[in-house]
């Protein structure tokens, strides 16, 4: 099974998620992997939850099965709940710490502490990371895709190099931004890294 | 990716692209003149990049007002001999049908390709109809690809085949393959070079009644020369490439056939769990390959059906058993082996598959009882309204109205149709009580007017109305219906992504257009109360619901402001709060109901990255604590 590699990408509608997807994939396919993903467009933009998953290696399916993701990658703690049937005990767990607070709900939203001390009970590998401040940090909030993306190049098993993964951002983003983006990766890759 | 990259790829060159840019690709490569659509999610992106390649890639595209329109254009086009695609969401279908019934029997001329994007597990969309039922009704051929360069492939071979046999073709998609991201190769481009003064080439019509013109003394032969083409087809899909085995073992027991985004999951379940178990994978499928899958179950004691939606290859393969007296076990749909509904993923093809072969071992995980908990309390997340969205301050208004006039919540009807606004079915404006279909509220007012003594408020987006909310509105006022008609004109076909309509003055081409007025439309069908209001205007909305509702005739209300998700709009300043103003009154939070508004730790928040300033929660406030921003 070298080379499979299966990433649950979730969070909500707005955050990049699906470019950053996008991203990870063109970049398996320069590798000259066999790659596929699944994203949802349509209702679930208008403020919704949204996640893509994406499979490298011999696979046809672009659905991660139930406890099948290698890793977890959340823009958002409580998305992060929501996307637990992918993962497994040795599954990665990586999330953004700061939250967006849904709209017109009547259930209160957890504290992230909280969060993060019942996913720790849980589960082997659970890696909260500042997301939204190291963004900020870089330049600009909406750099959090790129912030999240340097966290997945840091994981081991994670079948691409952080080279082929810039390259793509490249190739996806405008100039103007690279400079940013690539202090944004830098920045989530050695958040999980040290 | 560049999406110009769709049009100058050259032969060999890979992509990763989603299914829907995949298609366009197909498109190119078969040398496309004309293409026609009505956005439909989830096969809108086909359109949006079409919009943008249209001009480099010879090709006239429009967005019709309606997929009948759409498959009217396409079919004439083809009739020309020009080759010409037409897509829309699988109920687009159903406006289409009328035409598209006919296409089969007057056939093409250049190629045709029909692309309908099916919506297992409604994502997006009201029902979970099967557009393969499509195929077999018309007696037309279908193709359904699995994967990206699937989706490229056959719809560039759908072409071909559409004419040689001048027969339409369809090719039927699912949410996970039009929303798919894979690698295609490309192949090799199709000249379609304009050969006048207009960037597409143009064809010509040649005269022939016999031909195009189903009149009854013409239709009977149509009919007969369909089931030829039809037997000579089937002698292509017993041979094709699209229809193969895939296999994974010398066994003969057990054997599988799926087609579409199930054959992926069952792909892969046999491959990861070392199943025991070839695969017939049917990708070109109608007319049914009745000698290559009797083949293939000649030595087979069981077979799994493995296809989403309804039980079409399960049929098919139950009478391919009966008419060659093989002696096969079938599980599928129909024995309860996998549901009849709903989308599968890999986990429920193997439950199905498990009921057979027991080869799963349900790994134990228990969470401790604070996830558990923790799972159980978060908060929903549903799509909203947007901040600044005009709908919301109509649905506000007219509860408004509704309660000023003495009404209670049960007097009044909502008929509501399809677009952004049917999220006004969530409370607190609990504004959608019965929907069919596009343009549906319209003879819904009808209908109710009636049928009941219940007020009546139709809702329907501009799109919609031109969609096809115009000639029940005609049978509204002629019948002397009464109910009142808001058409919320925000300018955009919204929910698919922002395509224009025939109310904007741009074509699907970025072009100058001429601009379609909703009013004087509403004014020609003969209503005598129309009346254009600014949504944003809390006591105009009110005020004009009150007379709309006290009158016995069809009454039209249209609320004229964009979309707040149009690019290029000047924002307005977010709104302020003043703390020592708020009553806690808490009307701005739960009656309105803003996603930009909230009570965070007992205190009114505004949040100004979303705040589009409209200024309604302002009229809301009794009490002066929320300002315009400046």
């Amino acid at each position: 099974m070298d080379n499979h590699y299966s990433i649950y990408i979730c969070g909500v509608g707005g955050q990049g998620i699906i470019k950053t997807s996008t991203i990870i994939g063109e970049a398996a396919m320069n590798q000259g992997l066999e790659v596929v993903m699944s994203e949802i467009h349509g209702m679930s933009q208008r403020g919704g939850s949204v996640s893509t998953e994406l499979k490298i290696g011999g696979y046809n399916s672009s659905i991660i099965p139930n406890k099948g993701a290698d890793m977890l990658l959340s823009f958002e703690p409580i998305e992060t709940i929501r996307g637990l049937d992918k993962v497994n005990s040795d599954t990665k767990i990586v999330y953004n710490t700061h939250p967006i607070i849904p709209s017109s709900t009547n259930k209160p939203y957890p504290s992230v502490d909280s969060i993060t001390k019942t996913l720790k009970e849980n589960f082997k590998h659970v890696l909260p990371i500042d997301g939204t401040q190291l963004a900020i940090d870089a330049g600009s909030v909406l750099a959090l895709n790129m912030v999240l993306l340097g966290a997945v190049t840091a994981d081991d098993k994670f079948p691409l190099t952080k080279e082929s993964v810039i390259e793509a951002m490249k190739n996806n983003l405008k100039p103007k931004f690279h400079e940013m983006n690539l202090k944004a990766i830098e920045s989530g890759y050695k958040s999980i890294k040290g | 990716m560049n999406l110009k990259e769709l049009v100058t790829g050259v032969s060999g060159e890979k992509q990763f692209l989603l299914g829907n840019e995949a298609a366009v690709r197909g498109v190119i490569e078969a040398g496309v003149s004309i293409a026609a659509t009505y956005p439909g999610t989830p096969s809108s992106e086909i359109g949006n990049v079409l919009s943008v390649l249209a001009k480099d890639a010879n090709i006239y595209f429009e967005f019709s007002t309606n997929e009948k329109v759409a498959m009217e254009v396409a079919a004439t086009a083809a009739a020309s001999g020009l080759r010409s695609f037409t897509f829309m969401k699988h109920v687009g279908m159903n406006v289409a049908a009328d035409s598209f019934m006919t296409t089969a029997y007057s056939g093409v001329n250049g190629g045709m390709v029909i692309l309908s994007a099916d919506d297992p597990s409604l994502f997006s969309s009201q029902n979970e109809q099967d557009t393969r039922n499509y195929a077999r009704l018309a007696n037309v051929p279908i193709l359904e690809p699995s994967n990206c360069q699937e989706v490229k492939d056959m719809v560039k071979y759908a072409f071909d085949l559409s004419e040689q046999f001048k027969l339409p073709v369809i090719v039927r998609t699912t949410t996970r393959v039009s929303h798919m991201r894979g690698v295609v190769e490309f192949g090799d481009v199709k000249d379609n070079s304009s050969n006048n003064d207009n960037h597409w080439k143009r064809g010509h019509f040649n005269k022939d009644p016999s031909k195009y013109v189903p009149v009854p003394a013409f239709a009977g032969d149509m009919h007969i020369r369909l089931w030829d083409k039809i037997h000579n087809i089937e002698e292509l899909t017993n041979k094709s490439d699209f229809n193969k085995e895939i296999e994974f073992t010398s066994d003969k027991k057990y054997g599988l056939i799926a087609s579409s985004s199930a054959y992926n999951y069952a792909h892969d379940v046999v491959k990861f769990n070392e199943l025991d178990v070839n695969i017939l994978k049917l990708g070109f499928s109608y007319p049914f390959p009745q000698e290559k899958v009797a083949e293939f179950l000649k030595d087979l004691d069981e077979v799994f059906i493995v296809e989403e939606v309804d039980p079409i290859i399960e049929k098919e393969t139950l009478t391919c058993i009966g008419a060659n007296k093989l002696n096969v076990t079938v599980h599928g749909k129909l024995d309860g082996t996998f549901p009849l509904w709903h989308e599968f993923n890999s986990d429920i093809v193997a439950d199905g598959l498990n009921k057979v072969l027991n080869f799963k071992y349900d790994e134990s995980f228990n969470f401790t009882q604070s996830l558990d908990k923790l799972s159980e309390d978060i908060p929903s997340r549903a799509p909203v309204l947007c901040a600044g969205c005009p709908h919301r301050a109509m649905y506000y208004g007219i509860n408004l109205a509704i309660e000023e006039l003495g009404l209670k919540p049960e007097d009044v009807v909502f008929a509501s149709d399809i677009g952004c606004y049917t999220l006004g079915i969530n409370p607190p404006y609990n504004a959608a009580d019965y929907l069919l279909s596009m343009g549906s509220s319209v003879g819904d007012g009808c209908g109710f007017s009636v049928s009941t003594d219940q007020k009546v408020a139709s809702f329907i987006g501009d799109s919609t109305f031109f969609h096809s909310g115009v000639s029940p509105l005609i049978n509204a006022v002629h019948n002397k219906h009464n109910f009142v008609l808001t058409v919320l004109d925000n300018r955009i076909t919204a929910m698919t992504g922002g395509q224009p309509n025939p109310g904007i003055p741009v074509d699907g081409m970025g072009d100058d257009a001429p601009e379609v007025s909703i009013r004087k439309l509403a004014l020609a069908c003969g209503c005598d109360y129309v009346r254009v209001i600014n949504p944003f205007n809390l006591e105009q909305v009110i005020k004009t619901y009150k007379e709309a509702f006290e009158r016995q005739d069809t009454a039209v209300i249209i609320s004229k402001a964009p979309c707040t998700l149009i690019k290029g709009l000047t924002k307005k300043p977010p709104v302020s709060f003043i703390e020592g103003n708020c009553n806690n009154c808490d009307k701005c939070v739960n009656e309105l109901a803003c996603p930009a508004i909230s009570k965070i730790n007992g205190k009114i928040t505004i949040d100004k990255s979303q705040c589009d300033g409209c200024n309604v929660c302002i009229q809301v406030c009794k009490y002066g604590a929320l300002e315009a921003g400046r």
